[in-house]
Parts: structure tokens; C-alpha cells; sequence
């Protein structure tokens, strides 16, 4: 990549430009954990040499790290996806009654509309429940600038920031120009255990808290960047982050308030704008967030959630609808037949292997988060509960418990060191007689595959010392390990059995990469193909949910997207199915 | 609003549409005061439905577009013309690539729907059918069948043939450039020679 130079004036994506923000804001540390639609923010801020970025285990600690480097008087920021906040939450809502000393900046990217995302879920009340001021871009050139205007807000009320981006912010490119880098000088962490030392002093700090936010809510009211833009029509506009930019586009007339400090927000100057105008439209995505305050502060000529929803994300239509009554064009599914594309994994995906053989074996599931979670799609169908990074094992545990026969834990690698270890600990603790199968494909996939301690490789691809997982779980007091092959069918399910028959906790590790694992994507494969006059038309080969075995009567193999995995030809009892140059 | 060009490309995961989108909004950028782009960062999986929104001109504010309000759709595979339909303007230009990639098939099989340009054509857009995987071929390289797209589409947009030439050479490997600049001039060819199909 070639970093942009000062002046310049750039096509950005949001994280791009969120990167190139922590590089001019002077930042020295920055850790996160992978999750749509955060990655590239830390896969950027790693381009710039002068930062030291880092991908944590899991956003907790990745949090902590961050929070260490900021009071040791360093500016520090940690990325996560929404949902790493909810496991980051802990030090959150602490760290805030002591402060920090250098800036601290938490990036939360929220997912409206939850395209890639197990639920919906409005981070903005975090601020507010930890009582830490909230900054939200709406469009790239903010995306940067906010950046460091967190920082300064952090600094000046010795506070940590919460930045909430969305994944509109996030993925949208537009025109940025860029700035140079200023260094910031470091501050020193000076003992002082009356307010660091948080549960044995917390009354006082919590006191402390509440003045600082007092003096925060003081200062938004002047604060430049919360702006009005005045308009000719007498429509007023209470609006922040995308939706902002739905709104100029749908009321381009309107007088609009901007926010870009959604936390605390401005109550005088809000009461004063609404009293402005006959009505307000209150223009937030998600959860009526600003306008719950404001009536609360007994504002009520106000339009919102009445008209506007509360789930998915927002768009020009969905506001042009909500203002005018404007119906968006409906697509054409009602006139023609618009087959999906649905997920599926990928030909040559290992984990295809594990679900075939635990779909044969009839356990019960329980799944975790990452492309494994696709196994619950027929004609697999062998993945049957799944909620959030690391519940598996504790649920197959209970399962177990509440007298269930047969349970299996399924769990990725990046998945298993980010929130299993824990769980399995538990379960040797507790005497449990699970099954945990750990999908190793040596990569975090979902995400767009970057590396984890497990890979042995650092998020600039720098070889690492590799976590060995098989020690590991053996250390953890695991006696039954298997190492597995999901290619290699028999194999596969005589772990299966064996490890459900094993009487006490039992692991199985299977041991092929992802296609996209580092060093996998230019290897050469020989497909597999089709013998027509041995074939028997019994769709065997179509019943293992691989894309590259092609629907129809007579089954054929993409020769293109076949990897030669070899889980076709295992399913054929006809022998019609041959490696290419075998026939 | 109406200095602002509004684009749809859509088509199937691993065939290009982001890197096309790129390259366009790349070359919008030399040349006007404001671009947005955006599209959605599904999960890694090749294979699904990929639509990607361009809005480029003197002010741009929202980077998606209303349905129903784009200038021209462009698309690298027939259902997927269908599926964005509805973003296109009555009227408007549709570039439709000669590709019909089959669905995956989760639960019951269901066959490629047949009728696709005859439902379009009566849908009242103009349509112009890019025949660019097979010209992508003939040239020795499958992949080039996107700038064989945008070479077509270059001719329907106001923007300059030395931005296109800038940001082709710029943002193509080295090795590729000359084969991906012979792809875009047949894409010229076809977009200017073709007769555009107004229908119903
Ligand atoms: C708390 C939290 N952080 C991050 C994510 C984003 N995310 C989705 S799946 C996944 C990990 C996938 O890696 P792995 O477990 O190795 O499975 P694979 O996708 O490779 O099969 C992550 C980080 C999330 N859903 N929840």
C-alpha cells in the first residue's frame, strides 16, 4: 500500500480513513479483534510504521492493553465490532471512574441492518451506561477528523472516547484530504492509588464521575462540530452518523442540528433548536436514543420513532417513506422469480468434512460464530444452536447436564482462543462428558482471514511464537485428544464415535486449512470429474452442500471450483467420480 | 440532485464488481468535486449476490442510492440485473453482461430462471447486452471481462478517456495493464457499436 501524503485529497473507504485518522492524531498503540465491519481499521492503522498495532485474543484483552498503554500516558485506541464491546464491557464500564492519562479511544462499529451479524443492538446506550462521551462521523473526511478530535476530548477530561462507526460509515468510500502527522508528547503515569486503585475507592470516584460528566455536558453545548445548518423550508432536523446524510439528501431545505457528540448530548442547546421550529424530525438509526432524552427534558413537538423504525439500517427511502410517505420501487421478485444466493461454504472447505461425519454420527450441535456456523444449512444441516463467540461448549456442557445423549461443541481456531479456553477449563473442572470439536483451518475466515496466536503469525504476517492447541487442551486436563482429518472421511467419523463414546471431556482437532489460509491460495489442485456411464444418478455427491458439484439430474463438477478435497468422490458408492487424468 | 450521476453494479461474489467499482469511482475522482461509493462487506463465502452504489458530482451526500433513481445499472450477470432492478430510472440504460452463473442450491433444486432479457426488455429500459465474458476469453483472459464492462460503460458516462487511461495504469499491475487497456477498448468498441435495444 502507498500511504497517502499530506495535502492530498484521496478516495477513502471509512476505515481507511479512521486508519489514516489514528495516524495523524499522534496514536501509538492500537489493538482490536476482528469483526465485520471493524477489520480493516486495524489492517490499515498496521501499513503505518509508526504505530504499534496489534490484533488482541479477544476484544477484552485487546481493551486492556489499550487501556495500559493509555495511562502509562500513550495515546492508545482498541477496534472492535459492536458485539466485542458487550465482552470488552467489563473493563468499560470501569475504567472511565478513574480516567486516563494519555487519550484513549474505543471504536465500536455497529452493524444496522445486520449484514453480517448475529443480532441488532445500538451501541450508543455503552456510553451512555459508562458514562463516556460518544463521537460519531457520518461520512470519510469525518471518519479521519473525529479521529482526532476523540483523542483531544479524551485528553481534555482525562475520559476514555467512545468512536461509534457504523457499517455504512465504514464501507462507504468518499474524498478525503489528508493531513500530516503530529506526535504527541507522552504524560506520565504518576501512582496516586485513590484513583487508580478503582473498587476500594469507588464511592468517591463515582462522584467524581458524575462532576466530570457535568462539566462534558457543559462543554458540548459550544462545541463547534455539534453545527446547525440553516435551511429556507421550516422543517427542523435533530440528526447524526449516516442518517445525516439520508437526511440532507431527503430534506435538502431543512434546518439541520448535526451531531457529532451524540454523548452527552447538548439538552440546551436541543431544547432551544426544537423550540425553533412547529416540528422536529428526530433522524437516528436504530433505537430512539436522542429522542428518549428529549423527551425526557419534556420536549414534545418532535417526530421519530412513531414514523421511523427501529431496526435495519437506514437509506434515502427508508426516510423519504417516513417523511412523505414516499414508497420505495419494490424490487421484482413478486414478477419473476429471483432465486437467492445464499452463504454456503466454499468447495474444498474442511469444514464441509466435519459436518458430514457429524451429520452421520446424528449429535446434537452446538455451534459457535464464524463460516462453521453455515453447517446449519441443509443439506448438512448438522449445526443446531448457535448465539455468540465461545457459548458453545458451556451449552453442550448443559445440554449434557439437562440429560441430552450425544452433544457436540463445535468451535474455530480464532474462535476457541478468543472465548473457549475458559469454557473448557470449566468443563474438566466440573466434570462434564463433552465432546468439543476445535475446527482448526488456521485462520480467523469469516472475517476475511487474518491471523490469531494459534496461526503463529502477527497482524503484519511476522512469524509469532504459535499457540500449540493440542498441548494446550491436554494441559488444560483434556486425556481424549484426537487430531482428525476432515478430508478423510473414515477417519473423521471414528473421532466422531470414539470421542462420544469416551466416557469425560473429549477433544477433536481437525487439522486442514482454510482454502484462503496463508500459503494455501496459489496451490495447484487436480479436480475431480464426473463418469457419466458409471454414474447412477443418485446425488449422492449433491447431498455434501458443495458448490463446485452442480445441480441437475446428472451431476457434473466445476472444474474451476474444484479443490480436489475429495469428499465427492468418498460420498460416491459407484466409483463415478474420478480425479481428472485418472479415467 | 440531478448533477449528480447515480450507478448500480451488481453481479456474483469473485467476479469482479468491487474491483470495477473501484476503478470507476477511482477515475470519477479525477474529475469530479465529490464521489461515494459503498457497498455491502458480506461474510468471506465466494458465490453470493454482490451490488455495489456509485453517485458521483458537484455535492454527494448519502453513498447509497434510491431505488428507482439510477442512471444506469451495470451488470456482470443476468439475475443480478433482475435482483437491482428496481434502483434503475424508468427508462434507464442497463448493461447487461453475456453470464448466467447458477445459484447455489441450499434445500430443493430450482433451475436458472429462463426469460430474463424479455422480462427486462418489457420492463421499458434500454438495454445493452455486453458480451464480455465471451470477448474476455478470445482475449486469453477470463478476468478482463470486467473492464470489457467498464470500456462499454465509459462510453454512456461524462468522464474523460485520459482519467480512465490514468487510473488503469495506476491501480493495474504492471504486467496486466496492456491486456486490461485492450480489454477496455473493446468494451469502447461494443459500447459505441451496439445498437442500444429500446423496447416496449
Ligand atoms: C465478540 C465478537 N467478536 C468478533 C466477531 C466477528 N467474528 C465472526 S466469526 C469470527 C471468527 C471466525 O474465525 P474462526 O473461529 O477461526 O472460524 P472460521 O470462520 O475460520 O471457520 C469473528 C471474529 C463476533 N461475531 N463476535
Amino acid at each position: 500500500m502507498t500511504l497517502p501524503s499530506p495535502g492530498q485529497r484521496v478516495l477513502m473507504a471509512g476505515n481507511n480513513a479512521i486508519a489514516q485518522g489514528a495516524y495523524e492524531a499522534g496514536v501509538y498503540f492500537a489493538s482490536g479483534y476482528p469483526g465485520t465491519p471493524s477489520t480493516e481499521i486495524l489492517e490499515v492503522i498496521s501499513e503505518y510504521p509508526e504505530i504499534r498495532a496489534q490484533w488482541g485474543t479477544n476484544e477484552k484483552v485487546a481493551f486492556d492493553e489499550a487501556m495500559g498503554v493509555a495511562m502509562s500516558g500513550k495515546r492508545a485506541l482498541v477496534s472492535m465490532k459492536y458485539v466485542g464491546l458487550n465482552v470488552a464491557a467489563d473493563s468499560f464500564m470501569v475504567f472511565p471512574f478513574a480516567g486516563t492519562v494519555g487519550g484513549f479511544v474505543v471504536i465500536s462499529a455497529d452493524d444496522p441492518g445486520m449484514y453480517s451479524s448475529q443480532n441488532e443492538q445500538d451501541n450508543r446506550y455503552f456510553a451512555r451506561l459508562a458514562q463516556v462521551p460518544m463521537i460519531e462521523p457520518s461520512d470519510p473526511q469525518e471518519a479521519k477528523d473525529f479521529v482526532r478530535l476523540a483523542f483531544e476530548l479524551s485528553e481534555k477530561f482525562s475520559t476514555p472516547v467512545m468512536y461509534r462507526t457504523s457499517m455504512r460509515v465504514s464501507h462507504s468510500k468518499g474524498m478525503v484530504t489528508v493531513g500530516e502527522r503530529s506526535e504527541v508528547p507522552a504524560k506520565t503515569f504518576v501512582k496516586d492509588i485513590p484513583n487508580w486503585v478503582v473498587p476500594v475507592f469507588a464511592k468517591g470516584l463515582r462522584a467524581k464521575l458524575d462532576a466530570k460528566l457535568a462539566r462534558i455536558s457543559e462543554y458540548v453545548e459550544t462545541y463547534p462540530y455539534n453545527r446547525v445548518e440553516e435551511g429556507s423550508s421550516k422543517v427542523g432536523v435533530i440528526t447524526s452518523g449516516a442518517s445525516y446524510t439520508y437526511a440532507k439528501e431527503i430534506l435538502p431545505d431543512a434546518t439541520v442540528l448535526k451531531l457529532a457528540i451524540t454523548y452527552p448530548l447538548p439538552k440546551q442547546t436541543l431544547i432551544d433548536f426544537c423550540a425553533r421550529f412547529d416540528q422536529v424530525y428526530v433522524i437516528e438509526e436504530l433505537e430512539p436514543f436522542i429522542e428518549e432524552q428529549l423527551r425526557f427534558w419534556g420536549v414534545t413537538n418532535i417526530i421519530g420513532k412513531d414514523r421511523f423504525p427501529h431496526t435495519g439500517e437506514f437509506s434515502p427511502d427508508v426516510v423519504a417513506k417516513a417523511v412523505f410517505d414516499e414508497e420505495p420501487v419494490q424490487d421484482f421478485s413478486g414478477e419473476f422469480d429471483l432465486i437467492v444466493r445464499p452463504p454456503q461454504l466454499c468447495p474444498g472447505c474442511p469444514h464441509r468434512g466435519a459436518f458430514l461425519a457429524l451429520r452421520k454420527s446424528g449429535a446434537l450441535v452446538n455451534g459457535d460464530i464464524g463460516c462453521y456456523t453455515l453447517g446449519c444449512l441443509p443439506p448438512l444441516s448438522a449445526n443446531h444452536t448457535t448465539f455468540c463467540m465461545g457459548a458453545s461448549i458451556g451449552n453442550a456442557f448443559g445440554f449434557g447436564v439437562g440429560g441430552t445423549d450425544k452433544v457436540v461443541a463445535i468451535i474455530g481456531d480464532s474462535t476457541f482462543v478468543h472465548g473457549g479456553i475458559q469454557p473448557l477449563i470449566d468443563v474438566v473442572y466440573n466434570g462434564g462428558n463433552t465432546t468439543v470439536m476445535i475446527l482448526d483451518n488456521r485462520t480467523t475466515g469469516m472475517t476475511g482471514h487474518q491471523e490469531h496466536p494459534a496461526t503463529g503469525m502477527t497482524l503484519q504476517g511476522k512469524e509469532a511464537p504459535r499457540l500449540d492447541l493440542v498441548k494446550l487442551v491436554k494441559a488444560i486436563g483434556v486425556e481424549h485428544v484426537q487430531v482428525a482429518n476432515p478430508f478423510d472421511q473414515k477417519e473423521m467419523y471414528s473421532a466422531v464415535k470414539e470421542a462420544l463414546e469416551y466416557q469425560g471431556p473429549s477433544v477433536i482437532m481437525t487439522n486442514q486449512p482454510c482454502i484462503f489460509a496463508r500459503g494455501e491460495k496459489g496451490r495447484k489442485y487436480t479436480p475431480f470429474v464426473v463418469l457419466e456411464d458409471k454414474c447412477t444418478k443418485c446425488g449422492a455427491c449433491q447431498r455434501i452442500g458443495c458448490p463446485g458439484v452442480l445441480p441437475g439430474e446428472v451431476p457434473a463438477i466445476d472444474e474451476v471450483a474444484c479443490t480436489g478435497c475429495s469428499l465427492c468422490e468418498q460420498a460416491c458408492k459407484f466409483g463415478a467420480i474420478v480425479r481428472k487424468g485418472d479415467a | 440532485m440531478s448533477s449528480v450521476t447515480n450507478l448500480i453494479l451488481s453481479g456474483v461474489g469473485g467476479q469482479g464488481v468491487l474491483l470495477a467499482s473501484e476503478v470507476l469511482a477511482l477515475v470519477a475522482a479525477e474529475e469530479k468535486a465529490e464521489v461515494k461509493q459503498t457497498e455491502v462487506h458480506g461474510v468471506a463465502q465466494r458465490g453470493g449476490s454482490v451490488v455495489s452504489h456509485l453517485r458521483f458530482g458537484d455535492k454527494v451526500y448519502s453513498p447509497t442510492v434510491r431505488t428507482g433513481t439510477a442512471d444506469i445499472l451495470v451488470a456482470f450477470e443476468r439475475l443480478e440485473a433482475v435482483r437491482y432492478g428496481h434502483y434503475l430510472k424508468p427508462g434507464g440504460l442497463m448493461l447487461v453482461n453475456d453470464l448466467e452463473v447458477m445459484p447455489g442450491q441450499v434445500g430443493d433444486f430450482k433451475p436458472y430462471p429462463a426469460g430474463i432479457m424479455e422480462f427486462l426488455t418489457g420492463k421499458g429500459f434500454k438495454i445493452l447486452e455486453v458480451p464480455a465474458t465471451a470477448k474476455a476469453k478470445e482475449l486469453g483472459n477470463p478476468r478482463v471481462a470486467s473492464l470489457i464492462i467498464l470500456g462499454a460503460l465509459s462510453v454512456h458516462l461524462d468522464l474523460s478517456r485520459e482519467a480512465w487511461d490514468t487510473v488503469i495504469g495506476r491501480r493495474i499491475p504492471p504486467k496486466l495493464v496492456d491486456i486490461n487497456m485492450k480489454a477496455f477498448q473493446t468494451g469502447v468498441e461494443i459500447g459505441t457499436g451496439i445498437k442500444v435495444s429500446a423496447s416496449a
